[in-house]
């Protein structure tokens, strides 16, 4: 069955679900893994984290369960009649739009229909780009010895992620399940925090001195990013490190990367790489390498705490980093490493730490 | 010359108004806001109680002025005027009054507060008060110039004639003194004229500001309050000393005659009674009485149950006025009042009356406002020493609905409180008349009162909470499953589902749902019943039939009726349960009306018509 068929079911069968529910007296609900940290736990299957046995009930007997579930039929019709059947997509921002019509089942915010749009992903374990729903961002960009082919509107296309692209690198479309890799003679993957460690990089050639892929992640990764790094891990087996500021912050953006978030923990195995591991910056470079720092700030700290309670970061390594940042009460970019010289990051900084992570 | 008669020379008696012009503060002249305030109070008090006696519906006039450095305040009023003999000491006079010697519920009460404005006035700008008067249409009017001679505490005429006026009665007096005009706040003109309309709608009061701003704060009612009339002592509470004077300079000849004569709620018997029990012979002359027999006189007094002081002697707003008052400046969800009975403390009657309001505009998150009132004159001043306050701060709001962070003080919530003293004698904390003093019995009055207004809130917000749940369910009922179910049947393309037992579930009613299944020349009829409530419904359910039915499950009776038969069951359904009929019918094509239930309610009936 083509898969838009198989989305358009399982679709149907939720609201055949709801159907039969007010055929049979039954007050009409849906069950949900309940979406908070206390309901995350270890998959020692898959090695990410999932949703545990929790669940919530949203069933019509409140008015706040009532609208939500209206709205969730007025979305599933949106998704079978205009997506699916006319073969459309929509961002999110224009569903959130699109509901200005649905009378009293119009979303309040944006974060509403998002939200919504997990969930059916959730109760139909489908991904939104099954729904032909995506992100208004793009993906990030690429950089190193890749050759892929990707499916556009225009055909397909092939890609040489060095020689065919710019000095911005490539794009990762919204929809990895379009791109095929072709060849490589990468040894790692590189995921980078902030666009200037990215520049900085292939600036200084260190994609084809230590045939790295540069991932520039932008902050908190997208979707798409994630599941490219995933696919790169995965299909060509190639190591993943990530590269990010030393601060609190950054460590979560590691995290989603490594562990998966609790947004959207359903999706962990397509979107999460148990074995990428943390390059830097770490508190105890900062120590090491005598970096610039600057002061942690209140919410720095409380970011801290929080992260000694999350289970993801529940390691031996994570504990000590984080308590001895706590201690410094100091933070430093990825950027502090040009107090040393431009190239100090790829001469020695980063041979070195790659070096004591085995990974050449 | 010894050094004691050298001390003698300076002895000297000290005027009353001297003394008030040193110790300013007790008569509420302490600071410039505060100054104009109380002085325009005494004024409106004055009127109030002279438009009360005189059974006019007040209509008060103020206005304050800019003049220079100083404030002009001038009020007006429609009542019975003051003949011009008494206009200077009535004025210029401390301690000057009608109404100290009686016991009777007025504003007023020693006769200092309007003098004592006169006083500050001519303490800071030095002007005589100016006050018009006039008794009657066809007398001409008096126009005053006063001043208070001091050492004396004596008036001194500065200028005296009549003259033309076009009020047919009323009287006008008009002050300058040192001041500052606020606004915003409740201690200003405007906040205590605001509340001296609350708990006196009867009067209509205008207020001109000194940027030429006109407020009017319009009547809520026409009926004038019941007057207050004067009464005796009541016995309960009274102190030995009060007896011993009481009973040195009675004219009576014997204590019979002199306690029930003297006192109130003392009549021929229990007079006998009390006499018998102090050991004291009814017939013995009062005058005559020693200490020790006052004492066992006293003592007889505690021991008998006397009856309440006569109501008479106070003017209780009554529930219905505080409610209005509230409504004319509030706008509110909920007002409850509460009048409590008649109690004495040291031989003064008293009332509490207490209104509470609720929601509206009310600031949600904020501590309560207390409108505090005695004997219908609003208290802007030491809120924190006050009994009313002291009542409020110790219930327990919790209790009631009402948020009290620290488990006492003040409640926090959309509230408004309003608790009005009358009595014959307010026990002020000072001559300010600011506070009322911490008096135990009236301290369980307010507290009794305030308590039943809070459950009368509690009530209130419980059914409330109730109908919001009753209509939480109507929405979901009426707007949103409809909807759902049509989009279900749109986007499956199938009828739309009948929501019907759904709606059953969530009212928590009877429901009654009937499926049919014909075949081979037969119709196989099942009624499914089921209570979602939390009661036992005992009903009956009917089914008319056309023909007669086969396997009647459980057994029904039947009634013929002529072209069709009523078959009926008496069921009884505890909460939560459900049942089964069923029945058989030699047809394949049945029409069959809505099934009947009769003894319940309509509205709490699903599936069927309720007779």
């Amino acid at each position: 069955m083509e898969k838009t068929e198989i989305t358009q079911k399982k679709l149907e069968g939720l609201a055949g679900d709801l159907y039969n529910q007010f055929e049979k007296g039954i007050v009409p609900h849906i069950s949900l893994p309940s979406r908070t940290k206390a309901n995350i736990e270890y998959s020692t299957k898959d090695d990410v984290w999932v949703y545990g046995d929790q669940e919530t009930l949203r069933s019509v007997k409140t008015v706040r369960g009532a609208k939500t579930l209206l709205k969730t039929v007025y979305l599933s019709e949106l998704l079978i009649k205009e997506h699916l059947k006319n073969n459309r997509g929509s961002t999110l921002r224009e569903i959130y739009y699109i509901s200005e019509n649905w009378d009293i089942a119009k979303f309040h915010e944006q974060a509403e229909s998002d939200r919504l749009i997990e969930d059916l992903e959730i109760v139909t374990a489908l991904q939104r780009e099954d729904f032909h729903v995506r992100p208004e961002e793009d993906g990030a960009a690429v950089f190193g010895p890749l050759k892929l082919q990707e499916k556009t509107r225009r055909g397909e296309k092939e890609i040489h992620c060095q020689e065919d692209v710019g000095e911005a690198g490539y794009q990762i479309p919204f929809n990895v399940d379009n791109v095929k890799f072709l060849s490589h003679d990468a040894k790692m993957v590189m995921a980078i925090e902030t666009g200037g460690m990215y520049a900085r990089l292939i600036e200084n050639g260190f994609d084809e001195e230590l045939n790295a892929i540069l991932v520039h992640i932008k902050g908190q990764p997208a979707r798409s990013t994630r599941r490219f790094i995933k696919k790169l891990n995965a299909e060509l087996k190639l190591p993943v490190v990530v590269f990010t500021d030393g601060d609190p912050w950054s460590y979560r953006i590691f995290a989603s990367i490594a562990y998966g978030a609790i947004k959207s923990a359903h999706l962990s195995e397509h979107l999460v790489t148990p074995t990428a591991r943390f390059l830097g910056v770490q508190p105890s470079d900062i120590v090491d390498y005598n970096l610039s720092t600057d002061k942690l700030t209140d919410q720095d700290m409380q970011a801290l705490r929080a992260e000694l309670t999350d289970p993801r970061f529940n390691t031996p390594y994570w504990v000590k980093q984080i308590k001895l940042q706590m201690d410094l009460k100091k933070k430093a970019e990825q950027q502090a490493f040009a107090g040393k010289g431009l190239d100090f990051v790829t001469k020695k900084y980063l041979p070195e730490r790659l070096t004591e992570m085995g990974i050449i | 010359m010894e050094i004691a008669e050298e001390l003698a020379k300076q002895q000297k008696a000290i005027s009353v108004a001297e003394f008030f012009e040193k110790n300013r503060q007790i008569l509420g002249f302490d600071s410039a806001p505060r100054a104009l305030i109380t002085c325009v109070k005494e004024a409106v008090d004055n009127s109030l109680d002279a438009c009360e006696d005189a059974g006019i519906l007040p209509d008060i006039f103020v206005q304050i002025k800019r003049n220079g450095d100083y404030y002009q305040v001038i009020v007006e009023d429609n009542g019975p005027g003051i003949v011009p003999e008494e206009i200077p000491r009535v004025f210029a006079k401390l301690l000057y009054g009608s109404r100290f010697h009686t016991l009777r519920q007025s504003r007023g009460q020693q006769g200092i507060g309007i003098s004592a404005g006169v006083l500050y006035s001519q303490l800071t700008s030095g002007k005589p008060t100016k006050v018009i008067s006039k008794i009657a249409p066809s007398r001409p009017a008096r126009y005053c110039e006063l001043m208070i001679n001091t050492a004396k505490n004596e008036p001194e005429i500065i200028k005296e004639e009549d003259m033309d006026w076009e009020r047919p009665r009323g009287t006008r007096v008009e002050l300058e003194m040192e001041g500052s005009y606020v606004r915003s706040r409740r201690q200003s003109v405007f906040g205590s004229l605001k509340s001296a309309a609350i708990v006196n709608p009867h009067a209509r009061i205008t207020l001109v500001e000194p940027e030429g701003n006109i407020e009017v704060f319009e009547r809520a009612t026409e009926a004038l309050p019941k007057k207050a009339y004067a009464i005796q002592p009541h016995p309960a509470g009274i102190e030995l000393g009060e007896l011993i004077k009481l009973l040195r300079y009675t004219d009576k000849k014997k204590l019979r005659v002199f306690l029930k004569e003297t006192f109130s709620s003392i009549g021929t018997i229990s007079a006998q009674e009390l006499c018998s029990r102090a050991g004291l012979d009814p017939e013995t002359s009062p005058t005559g009485l020693e200490h020790e027999e006052a004492k066992r006189l006293l003592a007889a007094f505690k021991q008998l149950k006397m009856k309440s002081p006569p109501v008479d002697c106070l003017s209780p707003i009554g529930e219905d006025l505080i409610k209005a008052g509230l409504e004319k400046e509030f706008r509110l969800d909920f007002i409850a009042t509460m009048v409590r009975p008649v109690c004495v403390y040291s031989g003064n009657p008293f009332l509490v009356e207490v209104g509470l309001g609720f929601g509206g505009e009310l600031e949600k998150e904020s501590r309560v406002e207390i409108l505090r009132f005695a004997n219908r004159v609003p208290l802007v001043y030491q809120q924190g020493a006050c009994a009313i306050t002291h009542a409020v701060e110790s219930v327990s709001w919790k209790n009631y609905s009402l948020g009290q962070p620290t488990g006492s003080g003040v409640p926090v919530g959309p509230a408004v409180l309003l608790v009005h003293i009358a009595s014959t004698n307010i026990p002020f904390t000072s001559e300010s008349k600011d506070a009322v003093a911490d008096v135990p019995e009236i301290l369980a009055e307010i507290d009794l009162g305030l308590k039943e207004v809070a459950r009368k809130l509690r009530r209130y917000l419980s059914r409330q909470s109730v109908l919001s749940e009753r209509r939480e369910k109507e929405e979901i009922i009426r707007k949103i499953l409809p909807r759902i179910a049509k989009k279900l049947s749109d986007i499956l393309e199938k009828e739309e589902p009948d929501i019907g037992p759904v709606v059953a579930k969530i009212m928590g009613n009877l429901l009654v749902f009937r499926r049919k299944d014909a075949q081979n020349g037969l119709t196989n009829v099942q009624i499914e019943v089921e209570n979602h409530s939390d009661l036992v419904r005992a009903f009956k359910l009917h089914e008319v039939l056309k023909q007669e039915a086969v396997a009647v499950s459980p057994a029904a009776k039947v009634v013929s009726l002529g072209d069709s038969y009523d078959y009926h069951w008496k069921l009884t359904l505890g909460p939560g349960e459900s049942t089964t009929l069923s029945y058989t019918i030699h047809s394949d094509d049945t029409a069959l009306g809505e099934p009947v239930v009769e003894g319940l309610d309509a509205e709490i009936v699903t599936g069927a018509r309720v007779i």
